[in-house]
């Protein structure tokens, strides 16, 4: 596995740069807004990929704080697989769902869940979880923060502004500002109890991401409505080179969290090592 | 066209900022392991 890193960051630098010529050549110049709108494939596949980092955060946060206990445990693989179950009812059940939010999507959802759920209990032992959790928040902000760079940036010169105080743009900020603050949290507190607390912040942050995902639904908002499944027709050229790109920055985001989650694995064995060692030093002074 | 430039320029900026804090973060465990090592107990 450490042997294909190269080859896979490799096959991912060749992935991003035709990412970039797609979004920049190939995709069709968008009439009203002009060239300005390609910024929307950046925008978009970024926040997307910190949508999933932060789920996974979140699922990683309960592991973390029910493996130990096992009746926990076992009751959170039951909710999960409730979630899955109760997705795929709720696709028949609700005949009237909000426009453009197709069937299909809420059991796919339901189930990913489910399934993402089980493959990190199966992946991670209990300190690995809270490393996924560590390294999917820390490349998550940096993901988010991508997302309130360059969504001003495309603000500016159609909005005329750029920034206002929208339901989906301060939750957003909102949602960086939590998990800035975990990260925080992580980085400065020295108390034995920290990965739990940070884990209980993270279940509490994610409720934000679903109200992000939602609010251009259920809300008034000058953002954009949503292109996929929100009821706006995308040129099918432009949704082309969109997923092309998420698939570029996708890639890119599990390569940099392999490496993260790497070091993090060895910096904490140094830590241990380095523990050890203090405790084994007044002892060899003495003999 | 200078607002879509800024913006792939920023997103770049950014992912490289990031990952050299990781290599940062990477130099100084070597070295961290290479202290660490002749005072090891056998």
């Amino acid at each position: 596995m450490k042997k294909a890193f190269p080859l896979l960051a490799l096959l991912t630098a060749a992935l991003l740069g035709y990412a970039l010529y797609q979004a920049l050549v190939v995709a069709p110049r968008e009439q009203t807004m002009g060239d300005v709108q390609r910024i929307f494939y950046y925008h978009v596949p970024s926040a997307w990929t910190a949508f999933l980092l932060f789920f996974i955060n979140f699922l990683a946060s309960v592991q973390f704080l029910v493996r130990p206990n096992e009746k926990l445990d076992r009751i959170a693989g039951w909710v999960a697989i409730a979630v899955g179950a109760i997705c795929c009812v709720a696709d028949f059940a609700i005949r009237d769902l909000p426009s453009g939010m197709h069937h299909g999507s809420i059991a796919t959802t339901g189930l990913a869940v489910t399934a993402l759920y089980f493959a990190i209990r199966k992946l991670f032992s209990e300190p690995g979880v809270d490393i996924l959790a560590l390294v999917t928040a820390e490349v998550g902000v940096v993901f988010c923060t991508v997302v309130l760079v360059t969504g001003p940036l495309w603000a500016r010169p159609v909005w005329g502004i750029w920034w206002t105080w929208d339901i989906r743009l301060t939750s957003t900020l909102v949602l960086w500002l939590i998990y800035v603050s975990y990260l925080l949290l992580r980085r400065f507190s020295t108390s034995g109890e920290t990965p739990v607390l940070a884990a209980a912040l993270a279940v509490f942050g994610a409720l934000d991401v679903p109200l992000v995902y939602f609010s251009i639904w259920f809300f008034r908002t000058q953002h954009p409505q949503p292109v996929i499944g929100g009821g706006g027709a995308i040129d099918p050229r432009m949704l082309r080179v969109l997923m092309i790109n998420w698939l570029a920055f996708l890639c890119f985001a599990f390569l940099v969290c392999w490496s993260r989650y790497r070091l993090e694995r060895v910096q904490r064995d140094v830590e241990e090592t380095q523990a050890l060692e203090a405790l084994l030093e007044p002892r060899s002074a003495v003999q | 066209m200078n607002y879509l430039y800024a913006a792939y320029a920023a997103t770049w900026a950014i992912h490289i900022t990031y990952l050299a804090t990781l290599v940062r973060r990477h130099n100084r465990l070597k070295r961290e392991i290479a202290e660490l090592k002749p005072g090891l107990p056998r």
